[in-house]
């Protein structure tokens, strides 16, 4: 390579800095773009939002315990629709949390690399199933094979299949998220561990978990949030019935299924149930997103750490 | 006086300033000695027939130019080199008359017997004192709460760091400065009590001050543990070691212990050219 002259330097130096601008503006629109649909979609639930709003209380959507907008007598308490996605959600993190993690130990710190290679798209292409496919499987085949021999009087559509259905749904994010946290764990403080006469179980255990501990927390977060806005397993198989319960063996509507099963339906413009639509979207938004966030920022804490 | 012949100028102004005298290391007071060491990555040979003892309670530097297998030596010291995936180690290694490579021996065990400060320091993610705790409570060491206290700070004034720390001992290892998490991780070592000390270029990463210190601490450390150091300074070599095992490479790259002796003698009177040319730094 040759030595540039002043004013060739100069030119390609202007060249560079052009194109570092256009690349800067490209990747700032593509930020704007995927910012500004959140946007839209929070101002415009907020804006159909505000309509229900003025015709129920705040107070009585968030802590009125029916649920009964598509019935005569009307009753706008979200609780029983929160509950259930709460419930749904906390039975799959109860799922997917430990066996993720676990699983995620298992591939980070006793796998072979193949194995590991290998079993990593594996686990991934779970959630790549589309979600109807486990709302069928919950319904036909976990409920009445798997959880009637153990629970005779179950519900046909039941709490209890849905969360455990999520769980599988969710288990990759707990595993890819908690494994690349563990894997990002330097070697060198395994093999300090080792010098000080640790067996391995310690040094997974005392010394690898809890350096990913805040890697491993943001994978649950997420999966919850992810959880709660899973809606074809909680539609097909959770059914459509508003109760405020604490029984998994029942059918219970989540806010998603309740989502699903209006704007599937038709409910005209205007009308209250329509509008009740936006309110409980907009709930679900928030919840989620705040979850989101927080799980992203527990992650961004690991990623700078070392 | 060219650059050469200024550098071993100040060696052996180093080594006229050092009083102790030290005698050719006989077998009973050896801690640690290798017979025909051997170790290969993936079948290619890295060290061969390292033939050493490493005397009781006095330091012992490897020094040789870089990739020379000072490191290797090192592991297969304290079977640090089982956890690299293609080490294979042949020929033996007596500690305290116990070949540790023995199908009978656990290296767990030889591991808290013969501890390791590394060449980065590498304090694990928590509290000062749940670092120097760390080889206690993984040994299953039944302590109360005040004795463990008690050998943890033990530790951290055997390491010149107490001072620094004694009133922050729940704050987080990272709080603390290179040189004295350098310092953390050779507490963290010692309070295992092992015999022996081994450090893998324990202060290049550090600046001259925490160096020096670490030095002295090594020197005050000798009377009670056997220390054996790899290091690329050799002023450094000069004024903290006994000892001093000199490889290199031979032609086909495999790591050789070319020379082996009192510190003094391998400075001043080198027996292999090779030695004095590496010293110098005519090669490196
Ligand atoms: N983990 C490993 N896998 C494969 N080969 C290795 C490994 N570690 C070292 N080697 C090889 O063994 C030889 C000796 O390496 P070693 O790290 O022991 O040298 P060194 O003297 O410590 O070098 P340096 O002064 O640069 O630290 C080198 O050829 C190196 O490539
Ligand atoms: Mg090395």
């Amino acid at each position: 390579m040759g030595y540039l002259s002043s004013e060739q330097f100069l030119r390609s130096v202007k060249r560079r800095r052009a194109q570092d601008k256009l690349f800067m503006v490209v990747v700032l629109a593509a930020t704007l773009v995927s910012t500004l649909a959140l946007i839209v979609i929070f101002v415009t639930l907020s804006v159909e939002s505000v309509s229900f709003f003025t015709r129920v209380s705040v107070i009585e959507f968030l802590t009125g315990t029916k649920w009964t907008v598509l019935f005569a007598d009307k009753h706008f308490g979200v609780l029983p629709l929160l509950n259930a996605t709460l419930m749904t959600s906390l039975i799959a993190i109860a799922v997917a949390g430990p066996a993720g993690i676990a699983a995620a130990v298992y591939l980070s710190e006793y796998a072979s690399q193949r194995f590991r290679n290998f079993m990593k798209p594996v686990i991934e292409t779970l959630s790549g199933v589309p979600t109807v496919v486990y709302g069928y499987f919950a319904l036909y085949f976990v409920t009445p094979n798997f959880l009637r021999a153990f629970w005779e009087d179950l519900s046909i559509h039941n709490a209890l299949a849905v969360g455990l259905m999520i769980g599988v749904l969710t288990l990759p994010i707990v595993v890819s998220i908690s494994d690349d946290a563990m894997k990002a764990v330097p070697y060198d403080l395994r093999l300090a561990a080792y010098s000080l006469g640790s067996r391995k179980i310690d040094v997974v255990f005392r010394v690898v978990l809890p350096a990913a501990l805040s890697g491993v927390v943001a994978s649950i977060v997420l999966a919850f949030a992810r959880a709660m806005g899973e809606t074809m397993i909680a539609a097909i198989a959770g059914g459509f019935r508003p109760v405020l319960s604490f029984n998994l063996g029942e059918s219970m509507q989540t806010m998603t299924s309740y989502l699903a099963q209006v704007a599937t339906g038709d409910a005209p413009h205007g009308t209250i149930e329509y509008q009740s639509l936006f309110a409980v979207g907009l709930l679900l938004l928030v919840i989620t997103a705040t979850l989101n966030f927080i799980g992203l920022k527990v992650i961004r804490r690991w990623e700078i750490r070392y | 006086m060219t650059a050469e012949e200024e550098v071993l100028e100040r060696i052996k102004v180093i080594i006229s300033e050092r009083k102790d005298e030290v005698g050719e290391v006989v077998e009973k007071d050896a801690a640690i000695l290798t017979e025909d060491l051997s170790v290969s990555y993936h079948g290619r040979v890295a060290i061969e027939d390292i033939s050493i003892k490493f005397r009781r309670n006095a330091i012992t530097a490897i020094i040789g130019p870089s990739g020379c297998g000072k490191s290797t030596l090192l592991r297969s010291l304290n079977r640090m080199n089982d956890l690299i995936p293609g080490a294979l180690v042949s020929g033996k290694v007596l500690f305290n008359g116990i070949d540790i490579y023995s199908r009978d021996v656990d290296p767990v065990y030889i591991r808290s017997r013969i501890g390791m400060v590394f060449q980065r320091p590498n304090p694990f993610p928590m509290s000062i004192f749940d670092n120097v705790a760390f080889g206690l409570r993984v040994n299953g060491f039944k302590l109360t709460k005040d004795e463990l206290r008690k050998r943890v700070q033990e530790a951290l004034v055997k390491a010149a760091l107490w001072d620094e720390v004694k009133d922050r001992l729940d704050a987080h290892a990272y709080s603390l400065s290179g040189g004295q998490q350098q310092r953390l991780c050779i507490a963290r070592a010692l309070a295992v009590e092992p015999e022996v000390l081994l450090l893998d270029e324990p202060t290049v990463s550090l600046d001259p001050i925490s160096t020096s210190k670490i030095e002295r601490l090594l020197v005050a450390l000798k009377h009670d543990y056997t220390i054996i150091i790899v290091t690329h300074n050799m002023q450094q070599a000069a004024r903290v070691s006994d000892y001093t095992a000199v490889m290199m490479p031979d032609e086909n790259l495999i790591g050789r212990l070319i020379e082996f002796g009192p510190t003094k003698e391998i400075f001043t009177s080198p027996k292999d050219s090779r030695t004095e040319a590496y010293i110098s730094g005519r090669v490196s």
